[in-house]
């Protein structure tokens, strides 16, 4: 296919690692991938609010509880800049909110899987914040300027989510019998649907090459995966606990870790809607919305009364 | 009852009112009627519950028999909760929950003030941190009462309609008990009456911009600041308390 | 679904400390200039990155194209003159 001089431009800043803005010429076709990645990172951290929020009424003491409620408000912190992101891209936060509620956008496979156990909020931060950062610190070198700054945020940000995780998931493992075995059983769900956060193969990965040739994203899939599961490890080692992988073993040849199959008919299941959580999540999200329609004329019809007097 | 256990009283008592309602806000988390509100709320939220970290420490300390904020929050029953009924109200619609924050917040900001020239070293710590906070938190709730009332139609009523539910508990905030009377006597805390004419200025003055009517005050409801609770904070506490109360004696 | 009117986009502007510039933070939906400052407090300075605040309405905000960028911004390339470095010095002459 010939390439138009705008579009043989355009890559040449990408290649030279300029940031593209919202205003400069982009292919339509950078633009939508850039929509459907942007919206479904945002859309998962609210979505991504509510398996936790589940738990910030019954964390087991203050100090959990206040760590719980501030990392939950991070979230919808980050689902905002998101939002944001997206919307330089010329689609509006209304929109977002359609393509969320009416199911149509899709949002991270792992939140619709159940928390619980109070050891799922340590699993699910050790584990689905880890895995989440690694896409993220890449992502700060994305090629989209607007996408790439809020990154940093986030990233600086979530540094602390990940381990407050790991260290509940370190009191629960040193704890009682019980205790440990509620670390363990956590590790034992979220492991392989964490594992799945990182995307289909890289060979079955519809959008991969492109947006790599774009810089949208800068790592494949399977390079982070393997990244993720050679320091997890480790860490696990550290809590006494074991990864339910039969299969997982250091290769002395390779430097990483091998490791079994995961089940991607679940995977591929679960985005289809068949999930254990699906529906509660969408529900939630619709709810939410619903009730805060009076709430937000009510704003709106405010403003607009003030607006009148003042201009009168 | 001593002065230490007058303390101990309205310390806990400080520390459940911000508990238990930073509580009730925390459950809006990721259920609110926006984004940008969602986050807002749970500052707020955050807020009360770092507040009452503080005070349930220093009632601890206090009391001498070594219960650390969680014994006191985690270990207590809603019969030793001391705090005022209006905190543990369920959550409701946003109208109500907007509602009872404004109710509070007029009533916790001047207290919290008073508290700042305390003759309690402790007592005036915390309350130079809260008071920053606390206006804050008035802030949020009036704009938002004002925004209802003023609004539309249907959320001037359901504003309404929460002040109206809501009128009855608010009494409570400024009977004094035992305790209180002892120590607003020694200089430690104002007089609730004090208090009252302040609150009843800010409820007057916002109620006014909101064009919402001010109910008449007729029974009020009370037994919160004795432990004795309305229906809805043995649940509330159940939900809270279920993993302390469930593995027993273990670090969490 | 129907179809509600959302609330106007705001673009937020923090000055981390006195003194320094008011810079873009990323943008947020609020129904009033008072509700988007008190709304950008909560969202933008969260860990303490905040003095002050700026919010303006983004229709408000105009930029310059990118396809001006060359007109608007290289004539200022050679004008080396605009720069102290630019000018010889004696080197005993102090303070300037």
């Amino acid at each position: 296919m010939a390439e138009s001089k705008e579009e043989a431009l355009f890559q040449e800043k990408v290649d030279a690692e300029q940031k593209i803005e919202p205003k400069d010429w982009m292919p339509a076709d950078y633009r939508k991938n850039l929509i459907r990645q942007i919206s479904q990172h945002g859309h998962s951290e609210i979505v991504g609010m509510l398996p936790e929020g589940n738990w910030i009424t019954r964390a087991p003491s203050l100090r959990r509880k206040t760590v719980l409620l501030a990392k939950v408000q991070d979230e919808a912190g980050h689902g905002l800049y998101l939002y944001s992101a997206a919307e330089t891209l010329g689609i509006g936060r209304d929109e977002l909110n359609d393509q969320l509620l009416t199911g149509k956008a899709k949002y991270s496979s792992i939140f619709n899987y159940p928390t619980i156990t109070w050891a799922d909020m340590g699993a699910v931060g050790w584990l689905v914040d880890g895995a989440a950062i690694m896409n993220q610190v890449m992502l700060c070198r994305t090629s989209y300027g607007p996408y790439a700054r809020p990154m940093v945020r986030i990233c600086k940000e979530e540094s602390f989510h990940q381990r407050q995780g790991y260290e509940i998931m370190n009191v629960l493992s040193h704890g009682s019998p019980e205790q440990k075995a509620m670390a363990q059983d956590a590790l034992d769900r979220w492991w392989w649907p964490s594992l799945m956060m990182f995307g289909p193969s890289d060979a079955d990965s519809p959008h991969s090459a492109q947006s790599m040739k774009w810089k949208i994203k800068r790592q494949s899939n399977d390079e982070l995966r393997q990244i993720f599961i050679d320091r997890t490890v480790q860490q696990a080692e550290v809590l006494g606990l074991q990864i339910p992988d039969p299969e997982l073993k250091w290769n002395e040849e390779t430097q990483h870790y091998d490791w079994g199959t995961i089940n991607w008919d679940e995977f591929f299941n679960v985005i289809k809607g068949n999930g254990p959580c699906n529906k509660e999540r969408l529900t939630a999200r619709q709810k939410a919305h619903a009730d805060g329609a009076w709430v937000r004329e009510a704003a709106l019809a405010y403003a607009g009364k003030k607006a009148k007097k003042k201009a009168a | 009852m001593t002065q230490q256990e007058a303390l101990f009283r309205f310390a806990v008592r400080m520390g459940d009112n911000s508990l238990v309602l930073g509580h009730r806000l925390s459950e809006w988390c990721g259920h609110g009627p926006q984004l940008e509100e969602d986050i807002a709320q749970a500052n707020i939220a955050l807020d009360l519950i770092g507040q009452a970290r503080n005070y349930l420490t220093y009632a601890g300390e206090v009391e001498g028999k070594k219960r650390s904020e969680d014994d006191l929050a985690y270990l207590r029953t809603d019969r030793d909760y001391l705090n005022v009924l209006l905190c543990e109200l369920p959550k409701g619609d946003y109208a109500q929950t907007i509602a009872r924050s404004f109710l509070f917040d007029a009533f916790h900001l001047p207290l919290q003030q008073a508290l700042t020239t305390s003759t309690d070293e402790r007592l005036k710590g915390i309350a130079e941190k809260a008071v920053k906070e606390v206006t804050y938190h008035l802030r949020h709730s009036s704009e938002w009462l004002i925004r209802f009332g003023d609004g539309t139609e249907e959320s001037h009523s359901r504003a309404q309609v929460a002040l109206n539910d809501l009128w009855r508990y608010t009494g409570e905030l400024f009977i004094p008990d035992e305790a209180e009377e002892m120590l607003a006597k020694a200089g430690v805390v104002p007089k609730l009456g004090d208090i009252q004419k302040e609150w009843s200025a800010t409820v007057g003055r916002v109620l006014k911009e909101a064009t919402l009517n001010r109910p008449a005050d007729g029974w009020a409801a009370s037994g919160g600041k004795k432990g004795v609770h309305s229906e809805h904070l043995g649940p509330m506490l159940a939900e809270m308390q279920t993993l302390q109360r469930t593995y027993p004696g273990v670090e969490w | 679904m129907s179809k509600e009117q959302d609330f106007p986009l705001w673009e937020i502007f923090i000055q981390s400390k006195r003194g320094l510039d008011h810079k873009h933070v990323g943008s947020l939906h609020a129904a009033d200039a008072q509700m988007a400052i008190e709304n950008a407090r909560d969202v933008y300075t969260r860990r303490n990155e905040g003095n002050s605040i700026w919010a303006v309405l983004a229709e408000n905000l105009h930029a310059s194209k990118p396809e001006d960028q060359g007109a608007f911004f290289d004539p200022a390339d050679d004008k080396v003159y605009r720069h102290p470095t630019f000018y010889v010095m004696p080197k005993e002459a102090k303070y300037i």
